[in-house]
């Protein structure tokens, strides 16, 4: 079943388009990464998504209810972490978290204690003394010691020293084996390609790539570093080869996805002293479309 | 609308309240703890009916009409019909400040500042906030109005009825709630939190300047202004409740109002354009002294214009004084001891001083602006380019002065041109500047108090404002009540002297200069050397 289905969603501010024709769908027990340059609509997409502002056009859905008319039954079962966050100046950091867990009807929550603990992180201080990791520690743990059935992160570890932020991706991990659904959008690739099973990629608010890691990885190419006893010397003109480079005595070149078969048996008449391969990764796949001219990694 | 009380709109009442209990009891307290205090210092001051009918006779005047409202009891100035007259307004103007600023706070800063969103993410309904911080705002003014009442009534005076009293404090909790919504219903339209104050406070001088035209020439145009309806409750006078009806009616409408305009948009946009800045800084911002000046314009040219339209007001008022004093030849005999002043003279000394003070906020709020940017870290940044501290410092010190010299300049020009417009016998410029400008070392004075504050102990920067305020309830009921001069000398504006009645004291000027200066070098110092805040 799908948690969130996103058919066509654009929304105009002013003349301004920052999202068009945006679809995709998270299904229930997955972990959807969404990931995009800046300004390319991650946030607007979030925010439509939490009945925050309304879509211009298109339909939006989580379990299946509308999520502008329907906004309170969706939200009594999703945790939401922005990735800006302000706290109240005045209340301390155990009060604000306290407060989230009671408007959410989940205050006793039996795993507050245990994720403080985790995340380290002291309740007793002003909101306006913690530093930035520490603010964003309040909302994450306010999340995670929801019962949601669906969270969703706006670039969540922005603030997170790399020990924490293992802890967020454990924590994460915890949740997807209780078969918890979570849509996070990220600019950190490692923690996408890591914690996610499928992966959106938006661009200037157009959806340009979606599907599972390795669904995409088949679709590009990996990099191949070889190295042959006898010499190659026309690599460049095979099926299949991009991209051809030399670093001593390496060859190093990107190879289509589909075309290992025929490499393989071509190559292995110029015995073989060593051949390596890397599949794509997220970066590289980010980084071709990250460029306005679909990647110069067509060569 | 969707449901309005759930268990979800107490829990988030109860939060809202435990951010926000200080400042009402504050708030609460300093207003009925100068109403009572003053209801309590009026019957000591004018024991004698002959006493509170020579007050009567002063303030039956077009300049006093226009400041206060208009005085319905003048052939029987009653205790109550005294207080009311001198109080009630001023009152209820301080009452819907606290709430243009609550409401904004609450509301589209919340909003602004991206706490609103995460709370919007729980299950609550879209407009369970605005609804919880209006309910807020009527319980406050409910409060306020309750206690307000009881604790005049208890002082038991004579002309001071319960009816009256509850009439009293129900006028001022209805005025403090109509603004509220009013400021709820700019919080939609408006893109920001800044653009909000500043329509709710334009709005709420709009009133005040509609009622005090309205009151001296037009009394429809008064009718057109709720604080023209707070005074026509008559309070012990005739104790009238068909203002508060009208009040509670248009609060309604301002209620749904914004109600509606927040379902049709969306968070963070407003339905005022925001506009596009431009690309490049212009050659002039890389002064610091035009940085700051560009961050703060749209404030600064607002708070010029108002004065001058504030300016304007006084000039016409004081144009209709004279021809009433002409008019009534038993009155000139009566009210001027001094027959070298016209009274239009005598009364320019207490403008000037209202004017003089007003005129310092705009100052104040540039100097303060120093430290409100320092605590969302950016001066951290600036000061990591080429400037120091110092430089910075004197770049905000130089504007804030620049802009009280204009303000006094503004309002100065808006009464002289509305002077020689409706006078036959207008005021001189010299004059008119000289009895501006001598409030001018008061200003500075009042200056370095917030340069203090900043640097000493900026977690209390609000607490200048309450000293303005001290200081406008000290000249404000120190020209009524005839304050000792020990009194007057508690507030910088105290003790200036009234130009052209009284002689100019050309020491006591220097002096507040020269502790102007002082203050500001102490506070240079200690901003030098104090850790940034942020
Ligand atoms: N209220 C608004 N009015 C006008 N434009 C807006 C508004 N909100 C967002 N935008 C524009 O919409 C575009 C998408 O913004 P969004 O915040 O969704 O980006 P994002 O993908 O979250 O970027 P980032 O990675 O920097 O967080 C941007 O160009 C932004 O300037
Ligand atoms: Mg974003």
């Amino acid at each position: 079943m799908s948690v969130i289905e996103l058919a066509d969603i654009s929304k105009k501010f002013g003349k301004f388009t920052a999202l068009d024709a945006v679809s995709f769908n998270v299904e229930e027990g997955e972990v959807f990464g969404f990931i995009g340059p800046n300004g390319a609509g991650k946030t607007t997409t979030l925010r439509i998504l939490l009945g925050m502002i309304q879509a211009t056009s298109g339909e939006a859905k989580i379990f299946g209810k509308d999520v502008w008319d329907e906004a309170i039954a969706i939200h009594k079962r999703i945790a939401y972490v922005p990735g800006d966050i302000n706290l109240w100046d005045n209340l301390t950091g155990g009060e604000v978290i306290d407060f989230f867990l009671k408007m959410q009807g989940a205050y006793p929550s039996t795993k507050k204690e245990a994720m403080m603990k985790r995340f380290d992180f002291d309740p007793s201080k002003k909101c306006k003394n913690y530093s930035k990791g520490n603010k964003q520690k309040v909302a994450l743990i306010a999340a995670f010691s929801s019962d949601a059935d669906l969270y969703i992160f706006d670039e969540p570890t922005s603030g997170l020293d790399p020990l924490m932020e293992k802890v967020f991706q454990e924590s994460v991990h915890e949740l997807k084996r209780n078969g918890k659904s979570v849509l996070l959008s990220s600019h950190i690739l490692s923690e996408v390609e890591s914690l996610c099973d499928k992966v959106c990629i938006i661009r200037e608010g157009r959806v340009i790539e979606s599907g599972t890691l390795s669904d995409m990885r088949h679709l590009t190419r990996s990099t191949v570093r070889l190295s042959t006893r006898k010499e190659i010397n026309d690599l460049s003109e095979w099926i299949g080869v991009h991209d051809v480079k030399k670093e001593n005595d390496e060859w190093i070149f990107l190879i289509d996805s589909d075309k290992w078969n025929s490499f393989i048996t071509r190559v292995s008449g110029f015995d073989v002293e060593k051949i390596e391969s890397h599949p794509p990764t997220l970066e590289d796949l980010f980084m071709r479309h990250y460029q306005d001219d679909g990647g110069d990694l067509d060569g | 609308m969707g449901k309005l009380f759930s268990k979800q709109t107490s829990i988030l009442t109860r939060f809202i309240f435990k951010r926000e209990w200080v400042k009402m009891i504050i708030w609460i307290g300093s207003i009925v703890g100068v109403t009572v205090a003053v209801a309590a210092a009026f019957t000591g001051l004018y024991s004698s009916e002959a006493e509170r009918q020579g007050i009567a006779q002063t303030m039956d005047n077009p300049a006093m009409t226009a400041m206060l409202g208009p005085s319905v009891a003048i052939e029987d100035y009653t205790f109550g019909a005294m207080f009311s007259h001198e109080m009630l307004l001023f009152t209820a103007i301080t009452v819907a400040i606290m709430n243009i600023l609550m409401i904004n706070r609450l509301t589209r800063l919340e909003e602004e500042e991206n706490r609103l969103e995460i709370i919007q993410s729980l299950p609550v309904e879209r407009n369970t906030y605005l609804f919880t911080s209006l309910l807020l705002a009527f319980g406050l003014n409910s409060a306020l109005a309750l206690l307000t009442s009881g604790s005049i009534g208890i002082l038991n005076i004579e002309s001071m009825d319960w009816n009256g009293s509850l009439l009293y404090g129900v006028t001022l909790g209805a005025t403090g709630f109509l603004f509220a919504c009013l400021t709820a219903v700019f919080a939609q339209i408006s893109p920001s939190s800044r653009g909000t104050l500043g329509l709710s406070f334009f709005t709420l001088g709009f009133f005040y300047l509609l009622r005090a035209i309205g009151d001296v020439t037009a009394e429809w145009l008064s009718l057109l202004s709720p604080l023209g309806w707070v005074t026509r409750t008559e309070t012990y006078v005739e104790n009238k409740w068909l203002p508060i009806l009208l009040i509670a009616i248009i609060s309604l409408l301002f209620l749904f109002i914004s109600f509606w305009l927040h379902a049709k948009r969306d968070m963070q946009d407003g339905f005022l354009p925001e506009r596009k800045g431009r690309i490049e800084a212009s050659s002039l911002l890389h002064h610091p002294l035009v940085f700051i000046f560009r961050l703060q314009r749209v404030t600064i040219f607002s708070w010029l214009i108002g004065l001058f339209i504030l300016g304007v007001t006084y000039g016409s008022v004081l144009g209709e004084l004279e021809t009433f004093f002409e008019s009534n030849d038993l009155l000139k005999e009566l009210l001027t001891p001094d027959p070298e002043f016209s009274l239009v003279e005598q009364f320019l000394g207490i403008l000037m001083s209202v004017i003089a003070i007003i005129g310092s906020i705009p100052p104040i709020m540039i100097m303060n602006r120093l430290y409100k940017e320092e605590k969302i870290g950016r001066n951290e940044w600036i000061l990591t380019h080429n400037i120091n501290r110092t430089k910075l410092f004197l770049s905000y010190l130089s504007l804030a002065i620049i802009v009280a010299v204009l303000s006094i300049f503004f309002s100065i020009i808006g009464l002289w041109i509305a002077s020689v417009g409706l006078s036959t016998d207008p005021l001189g410029l010299d004059t008119l500047i000289l009895s501006g400008f001598v409030y001018l070392p008061a200003m500075t004075v009042m200056l370095g108090l917030a340069t203090l504050i900043i640097a000493f102990k900026p977690n209390i920067l609000n607490s200048i404002w309450m000293y303005l305020s001290f200081s406008f309830i000290v000249v404000y009921l120190g020209s009524l009540l005839q304050f000792d001069d020990w009194l007057l000398a508690l507030s910088p504006y105290g003790n200036i002297p009234k130009v052209p009645v009284e002689e100019i004291s050309y020491s006591y000027l220097a002096i507040l200069v020269g502790l102007s200066l002082l203050l500001y070098v102490v506070s240079l110092l200690q901003y030098q050397r104090r850790d940034l805040k942020g």
